[in-house]
Parts: C-alpha cells; sequence; structure tokens
C-alpha cells in the first residue's frame, strides 16, 4: 500500500522573505561564510545543513534541500553558534528555530518529539502527567510549601516550579532542597501548583511557537491572579521564557533564577553553611543560563561559600560551555539523536568532569541531573562522578 | 465520496477514575476525556484518503466535554465537516454504544455516505464496539481491525489483522462500515497556529440526538476498582529478604 507523500508548504516565499527582512534578515545577509558557527555545534557533523552551509543554502536559493533533511532536529538550541558568530546574526533564535517551525508546518516532527508537544498541549506538561498533581512532590516532605490561592493570596515571591522540577522524580528532589533553603531563610513564597503550566521555551525552540504562545498565555492567567513581587525559577529555561520572550507577548514580570535571588542572599545564607564538602566539584554552565543570558558567576559564587569546596572548571567553560544535549527539544528526541549521532553530549561532559579532576558534577537547570546521571552509568571513567544541582549542595552544607 | 468519521471522547487515564454514588459508573465530574486513541487513526486514514483525491471528510461526535478542541483540530488536520450530536450525553444510562450507534445511523442516513471510518474499539466499550451495530443499522457490511484503505471504483481495498500476525487483505463493497485499527501512517501532528486559525474559520454543525435509546446492552449493576484478593501474599522486608523468601516460595511449589 502506497504511502501519499506530503504536500510541502513549507518552502514558500513569505518564508524567505521573512529570513531576509531587517531586522534579522539584514544580519543573516551580513554572513562571512566562514564555519565558525558550524564548527562549534556540538552536532555540526551530523547536519546535512548547519547553519552557515543554511545561509549558504538559502543564497544560493536551494532552500528546499534544508527542509527535505530531518537533521535540523539535531540543533539542541545551545546558543554555541550564537555566541561565536562574528557578524552577530540570532543564529540560534532566528534561522535553526525558523528552520524547524517550518518542518513542524509542513507536518515533519519526529515521533517522539510530536508525543511530547501533545502532552504540553493536552496536560499543559510535557510529562504527560496529570495537571491536578503538579504540587505533589511537596507533599509529606517537612518544608512549608505554601500554594497560592489555597493558603496564601498573596507573597514577596512566587516561585515557578516548572514541569521537570514538578514531575520528574530525580528533578523534585532539587525542589524539596529548594522548599528547605528558601523556609530556612524565611522567603515569604508560594507556588501555583495546578494553575502552573510548562514555561514552553524548548517547545518553542523546537519549532512549536504556537503551542508556546498558549502556555505563555495559560501562566499569565494564574500570575494574574495573586500579588507577588518578583518571580524565581530554578529552571533557566522558565528564566529565559519569562525574562526575554513572554514581553514579546506582552506579559511582563521581573524574574530571576534561583542562583541570582540566592547570591544575594549569601551574606545570610553563607554562616548557615556548616556542613563541609569534600572533593572537587566542578560547575556545568547551563546554556540558558550562560551564554543565552550571561550568568556564570553567581552560581560559582554559591558554590565557593560551602566549606571545603574546591571548584574546578571543565575544558568547555562559561561561554565556551558544552550543552547537556537537551535543549531545543533534545529532551525529547533521545532516540532520534541517538540514530543520526550515536553518542550524547553528556557523556561528552561527564569525561570531561572527571578529566578536571571533579568528584562532583554541580548543574543549575532541571535537565541536567537526569541526563546527567544517565551519562554517569554508560561512560565507566566517569563512575563514581556524582551529579547535584547547586540547591541541592547548598540545602545538604546547611543540614546539621 | 463522503468519508464519514464518528469519534468520540473516553476517559483519560492521567487522572484517578472515580466511581459515582449509583456505584455503576465513573462520575463525570471528576473526568478528564481525551480522543479515543483508535478514533484518531480513523481520522488520519479518512484524511490520507481525501489526500490520494478522494472524498470529503465529514467528523460526527457526541457532544461532550472537550469535543470542540478535538473538532477543530481534526478540521486543521484537513476534515471538511464537524458534527456535533447534541443530547443529555452525561445522564444516568444515558450513554452507550448501542444508544450512540441508533444516533450516528439517523445522521449518516442523512448523508450519502460511502465510507464510514470508526475506532475498532475504545476503552470505555462496555457493549461492544460502535461499528458493527452502527453497520447493521446502516445495512452495511462491516470489517474491523483494519490497518489499510484503497478505494477503488466502488469498492474498498482492506488489510484487516488477524492475531497472530495474520494479515488478510480483502474487497468490499461499498458503502461499508470499517473498525480501524491503525491508519497507514501514524496521527499526524497540527500546531496549535494551525488549529487557531481553524477555530476561526471552521464551523461546528449540530444534529439533535432526540431520545438517547439505550436497549439492547448489558446493564452495569456495580463497577469497582480491583479489589484486593486473598491469595496474593505480600512479603515485606528488604531486597535480601524478599529474594529469600521468593527462593523458598519457589521450592515449596515445585518451580525450583
Amino acid at each position: 500500500m502506497t504511502i501519499p507523500t506530503l504536500t510541502n508548504p513549507a518552502i514558500n516565499e513569505a518564508f524567505y522573505a521573512s529570513l531576509q527582512t531587517p531586522p534579522n534578515g539584514e544580519r543573516i545577509r551580513t554572513c562571512l561564510q566562514c564555519g565558525m558557527c558550524s564548527g562549534v555545534c556540538p552536532f555540526g557533523y551530523v547536519m546535512d545543513f548547519p547553519p552557515g552551509k543554511m545561509i549558504a543554502a538559502l543564497r544560493s536559493e536551494i532552500f528546499d534541500r534544508v527542509l527535505n533533511s530531518d537533521t535540523v532536529w539535531m540543533c539542541i538550541a545551545c546558543y554555541a553558534c550564537t555566541e561565536v558568530c562574528p557578524s552577530g546574526i540570532p543564529l540560534t533564535e532566528k534561522l535553526m528555530t525558523r528552520a524547524k517551525e517550518e518542518l513542524l508546518l509542513a507536518g515533519k516532527v519526529p515521533a517522539e518529539l510530536q508525543l511530547a508537544l501533545e502532552n504540553s498541549q493536552r496536560y499543559g506538561n510535557v510529562l504527560g502527567q496529570s495537571p491536578r498533581k503538579r504540587a505533589d512532590w511537596a507533599k509529606g516532605i517537612q518544608a512549608r510549601v505554601p500554594l497560592f490561592g489555597k493558603d496564601k493570596k498573596s507573597a514577596e515571591v512566587l516561585w515557578y516550579v516548572g514541569d521537570y522540577a514538578s514531575y520528574h522524580p530525580r528533578v523534585q528532589a532539587t525542589s524539596r532542597a529548594l522548599a528547605r533553603l528558601l523556609n530556612a531563610l524565611d522567603i515569604d513564597f508560594a507556588i501555583l501548583g495546578a494553575d502552573e503550566s510548562g514555561d514552553g521555551d524548548s517547545q518553542r525552540l523546537a519549532g512549536e511557537h504556537g503551542l508556546f504562545e498558549m502556555l505563555a498565555t495559560k501562566n499569565e492567567q494564574a500570575f494574574r491572579k495573586y500579588k507577588f513581587n518578583e518571580i524565581i525559577t530554578t529552571d533557566p529555561h522558565a528564566y529565559n521564557a519569562i525574562k526575554n520572550i513572554y514581553p514579546t507577548l506582552g506579559i511582563s514580570y521581573p524574574v530571576r533564577h534561583i542562583t541570582q535571588f540566592l547570591a544575594e542572599r549569601l551574606d545570610q545564607l553563607k554562616p548557615r553553611l556548616k556542613q563541609p564538602v569534600n572533593g572537587k566539584i566542578a560547575y556545568h554552565d547551563p546554556c540558558y543560563l550562560g551564554r543565552a543570558n550571561n550568568i556564570y558567576d553567581e552560581p560559582r559564587a554559591l558554590l565557593n561559600a560551602i566549606p571545603g569546596v574546591e571548584l574546578v572548571e571543565m575544558s568547555h567553560s562559561r561561554q565556551t560551555s558544552l550543552c547537556c544535549g537537551g535543549g531545543g527539544g533534545g529532551m525529547w528526541l533521545e532516540g532520534f539523536h541517538w540514530e543520526k549521532a550515536h553518542t550524547r553530549t553528556s557523556e561528552w561532559r561527564v569525561r570531561e568532569a572527571v578529566a578536571a579532576g571533579a568528584t562532583t558534577l554541580a548543574v543549575a537547570c532541571p535537565y541536567e541531573p537526569p541526563r546527567f546521571e544517565d551519562a554517569v552509568k554508560t561512560v565507566r571513567e566517569a563512575s563514581g562522578l556524582e551529579v547535584h544541582d547547586v540547591v541541592e549542595l547548598l540545602a545538604d552544607a546547611m543540614e546539621q | 465520496m463522503n468519508i464519514v468519521v464518528p469519534i468520540k471522547m473516553v476517559p483519560d487515564l492521567v487522572e484517578e477514575l472515580v466511581i459515582d454514588a449509583s456505584g455503576t459508573r465513573l462520575d463525570p465530574d471528576a473526568l478528564r476525556l481525551k480522543l479515543n486513541e483508535f478514533d484518531d487513526h480513523a481520522i488520519e486514514q479518512a484524511i490520507l484518503l481525501k489526500e490520494k483525491g478522494k472524498g470529503e471528510v465529514i467528523i460526527v461526535a457526541p457532544d461532550v466535554a472537550g469535543i470542540d478542541d478535538a473538532l477543530f483540530t481534526a478540521a486543521a488536520k484537513g476534515a471538511d465537516r464537524l458534527v456535533k450530536l447534541t443530547g443529555n450525553w452525561n445522564a444516568p444510562r444515558g450513554a452507550n454504544n448501542h444508544a450512540l450507534a441508533r444516533v450516528l445511523a439517523n445522521f449518516i442516513k442523512t448523508l450519502r455516505a460511502e465510507l464510514i471510518l470508526t475506532g475498532v474499539q475504545a476503552p470505555n466499550d462496555l457493549d461492544g464496539a460502535v461499528g458493527p451495530p452502527l453497520a447493521e443499522h446502516l445495512g452495511m457490511p462491516y470489517v474491523g481491525y483494519v490497518s489499510g484503505v484503497m478505494v477503488c471504483d466502488g469498492t474498498a481495498q482492506i488489510r484487516k489483522e488477524y492475531p497472530g500476525g495474520m494479515i488478510a487483505e480483502m474487497q468490499v463493497t461499498l458503502p461499508a462500515v470499517l473498525g480501524i485499527q491503525a491508519a497507514e501512517k501514524p496521527p499526524r501532528y497540527v500546531p496549535i497556529s494551525k488549529v487557531r486559525a481553524t477555530m476561526k474559520t471552521a464551523k461546528i454543525e449540530e444534529f439533535p440526538a432526540a431520545e438517547l435509546e439505550t436497549i439492547g446492552a448489558p446493564m452495569t449493576v456495580r463497577l469497582f476498582q480491583p479489589e484486593t484478593s486473598t491469595r496474593a501474599t505480600m512479603i515485606e522486608g528488604d531486597a535480601d529478604t524478599v529474594a529469600a523468601r521468593l527462593v523458598e516460595i519457589f521450592k515449596e511449589r515445585g518451580v525450583l
């Protein structure tokens, strides 16, 4: 039985025009074809059209070839290309993501990604869990976690928890650790529970802008119901969305990543950090904290406040940090990526941590503990490497 | 060619199931509903046939919570007409597949339908799948567990799956009712922007279901959660204790 080929609305003049009109089109025209983007891309060697080659295809009017290849799904939206581009072209946001959007519109979506997008649409979380159970991670723990609506109408701080920190069994440990920290610091905070939806940023960077807008609007409706001064989150993707992208939809709230929020309270926090940590810690800069938002020092300052800590740097550090592989939809393309590359960036990263002499890999993004812990299981020389969120290390150092 | 796809919403097991006070059915207020997965395949199969140049696709469904979204999503995929069967589907004993098949037949008789694609089954089919009684009311042949359809000159070439991996190819004279097990391709993803655009242009028609005639189906006397069997033994303790006790039990029963 023959399978009909999809009609291909992807290659259209509007798309060409959108890539070539100002402001971003003008920048795309300034491409020098130096190839730095393609060289620095962790998966550039697997892509048929890494960023520079994609621009060459655009100039040669053979962009249909780009859209007939599925290797743009290897892009993990890690900002490495954007960071090195000497012409300052917003490659991640405006080229790679736009190509994904066109593929999505043409119905060319890897099956794994489709499931994640459908889950986000149906349940408001990418893991396909019950929205009613969003705050269940806080049940039965000693630390108090007030709910907006049920316990409070207003609070100083709205803690936006996010999908993975709410539902993923490993990442829930980070949430519980932060609950202990916030209580110890007497922070007046509350969470949204079932009113919260996924931030949508990685869905956006996987080409699903409509879904991103839908989730952002739902979150805005929840934010509007309560009074608070600022939003904090452990999730750099949520931070990036609320700080940089929600305002383009008219949704503006002050937001800080938890490492910024805690670093500001270091004087209050430091005397309570009494349990020394033995061994060396390597800090992994998450793409959406580091390259996308220039936050490099606060997480390191927090780690340095823990007694006994010796920080070591990996070969890819700060602006050159190596993505865990989870961004831009990578969290939901594990099988697809393996099929194309037969390797994982998270495995390269734990090797780097070991090579730097680290016994603990510290992270600051909810995608990372599960990804790096899985990598530790498959990389022999990384056996024994511990992976912890900065928040977990602080909470552990605080306990008697 | 008119292709009619009857779809329905079923309980979403992501939420706990709650039995209502009558003890004979799920509490409709506690339910989250989602489109029956096999119906999603029936929609996909219909759209694939349409894309091969054959037919107008008409989606029809009982009017329950969440159905508008399901219908608009089908339209965004390429369905041409959307119809809601209005009636008291949530009344106690209000709906079963016998009642649904009668209402669907009344509606489908108003069309010149040549192909009716239903999902082959649904998790809430307490009284059998909807396809066979629907075919009976319409006086049409029925083939279930279909995983491929080609239409040619008033007939359909069908692939039907049998248990044990056997596949039959058969020919059916149209009009006919087919129970779709799987579309030729997995149901497609439709971006939210497309669904939203469709919501602005597509219309949902209404067809009154009138009286819901439920006779012919078995009556549910009691609905209950699985109960702990007295034969089950829970072994307490740490992994070593449990493993040691398991080995003992295997030896006692002569397995080892």
